[in-house]
């Protein structure tokens, strides 16, 4: 009863959760990456409504949402995670994990956040509820695109050895199973998931081609794909590393941004050989399928970051090219594709674009933005 | 924000626009790898204090050429070499944001 009274008393002195009764699937979250602050943005309303600050360093930063799209956690450079709570707009909590931080995930179940490092490397795994640390698992290395495997698991891989980590924590969260894979290949950058949670594609950077590994198979299954794409072409040099997250899997066919060439790669995904190729107008960064996988949108890393191209999935063909700013760093779409919004860095700005006429829909003001991240997020895996 | 010491006379024809663009390059596109705030990420740290003791020179080739075996770029294609030493004097000198 005092409990209840108590609760009552926090809902009236808590003005910010009760007076705007609201759900959050049109909502989102822009890194502010100078400011070290999120931008509220509302989707319907194409507007932002605020501003969550002292966020630390977050360039490079991305973020995942809790499975009540409420909640979201943030992963920034300087090690930091932070939980943010979109509706109050305020930081619930932020823990210093490690000195160097390059993205995370959140498990199927909501219950853990696993965290990927660049110093001292290795992944932490966390508390979603209170970002207590359950698990640490040193690797002997920087790691890169992690990913939430259904069944409790996320996937990881190194960066100076070359491995794919496959961490179990269905059974005892803090003590995870491990599985690792060896010779993945030298140097992987990122790696990406698909979204049934079975194939892990991992990008090599010290030398040509990708590994995709089969996560059905027990022990799972590495294979080697496009293991001289661009070998007859010098290498171009590669001003900011691809993304593979965003990637592409339409008609059974991946689109994947190549390192060093000026082009996409389509990968038949049955049996990951090359189909095709398209120039582009600069080293690719990410490629991302509008969400009816029809067309790729693609950024570019300096000098060519001013544009956007966009590429026909039937016919393979660059559509349209726009320039919508210095500094395109992110693209993200509306959930079901009617709209992409997109980061314009260096002009302070984030463009809305009907995805269908690329008409100019609206902007909104920001702070040197990056990442756009809608909470439809929380119910995709691979994110 | 970026507190900017003075810079050497050396450092040729980079004008005073042209400074404050590789000043924006150097924070957000050698940031990429190198962090923002030049406290390393893909890359290894390049705040002054990581870079102490580095000779100038040996700077603007790795800057010009990159690093072979190593994701640095080599940036020659994008700056001129009073440029490329322009960045190596502004990382040895610059104050850490």
């Amino acid at each position: 009863m005092i409990f209840r009274a108590i609760a009552l008393l926090m809902l009236l002195i808590a003005p910010a959760g009760a007076e705007e009764l609201r759900g959050t699937g049109d909502l989102g979250l822009i890194v502010e990456r100078e400011a070290g602050s999120l931008l509220v943005v509302d989707r319907s309303e194409r507007a932002a409504i605020g501003r969550i600050e002292g966020l630390g360093d977050l360039s490079h930063a991305s973020l995942v949402y809790s499975p009540d799209e409420r909640f979201a956690y943030v992963f920034g450079r300087d090690g930091g995670l932070t939980k943010v709570d979109i509706l109050t707009r305020a930081i619930v909590n932020r823990v210093v994990q490690a000195g160097n931080s390059i993205g995370g995930a959140i498990s199927d179940d909501g219950r853990l956040v696993a965290v990927s490092n660049y110093e001292p490397g290795g992944v932490k795994v966390f508390d979603a509820e209170t970002l207590e640390l359950v698990a640490d698992i040193p690797m002997g290395s920087k790691t890169v695109g992690i990913a939430d495997v259904p069944g409790g698991r996320f996937v990881v891989a190194t960066w100076d050895t070359g491995e794919v980590w496959l961490l179990d924590h269905s059974a005892e969260p803090a003590d995870p199973v491990i599985t690792k894979l060896t010779g993945i290949g030298a140097n992987p950058y990122d790696a990406l998931l698909t979204g049934d949670g079975r194939t892990y594609i991992v990008g090599l950077f010290g030398e040509k081609g990708l590994t995709a590994v089969d996560l059905w198979q027990d022990p799972p299954r590495a294979t080697r794909f496009l293991p001289d794409y661009g070998k007859d072409q010098p290498d171009l040099p590669v001003y900011k590393m691809p993304h593979l997250q965003g990637w592409t899997l339409a008609d059974g066919i991946y689109a994947l941004p190549a390192v060093g060439l000026h082009q996409l790669l389509w990968v038949d995904a049955a049996t990951l050989s090359e189909i095709a190729r398209t120039d582009l107008a600069g080293q690719p960064v990410f490629a991302v399928a509008r969400p009816d996988k029809r067309e790729v949108w693609v950024n570019f890393a300096p000098p060519d970051n001013d544009k956007v191209q966009v590429v026909d999935v039937l016919t393979r063909q660059v559509t349209d090219t726009l320039t919508p700013g210095k500094g395109v760093l992110h693209m993200e779409f509306a959930p079901r594709g009617r709209e992409v919004w997109l980061s314009v860095r260096d002009e302070n700005r984030v463009e809305i674009r009907d995805a269908r006429s690329h008409e100019l829909l609206g902007e909104i003001p920001a702070q040197a933005p990056s990442g756009i991240f809608f909470t439809d997020r929380a119910h995709r895996t691979g994110l | 924000m970026l507190a900017v010491l003075a810079l050497p006379a050396g450092a040729g024809p980079v004008t005073p626009d042209r400074a404050q663009e590789l000043r924006h390059l150097v924070r957000q596109d050698c940031g990429s790898c190198h962090g923002l705030r030049l406290t390393g990420g893909l890359g290894r740290a390049i705040t002054p204090a990581d870079l102490a003791g580095r000779d100038p020179d040996e700077l603007t080739t790795v800057i010009l050429d990159g690093m072979p075996g190593t994701a640095m770029p080599g940036w020659r294609p994008l700056l001129s070499e009073d440029e490329a030493r322009w960045i190596a004097d502004y990382l040895l000198q610059k104050e850490t944001p």
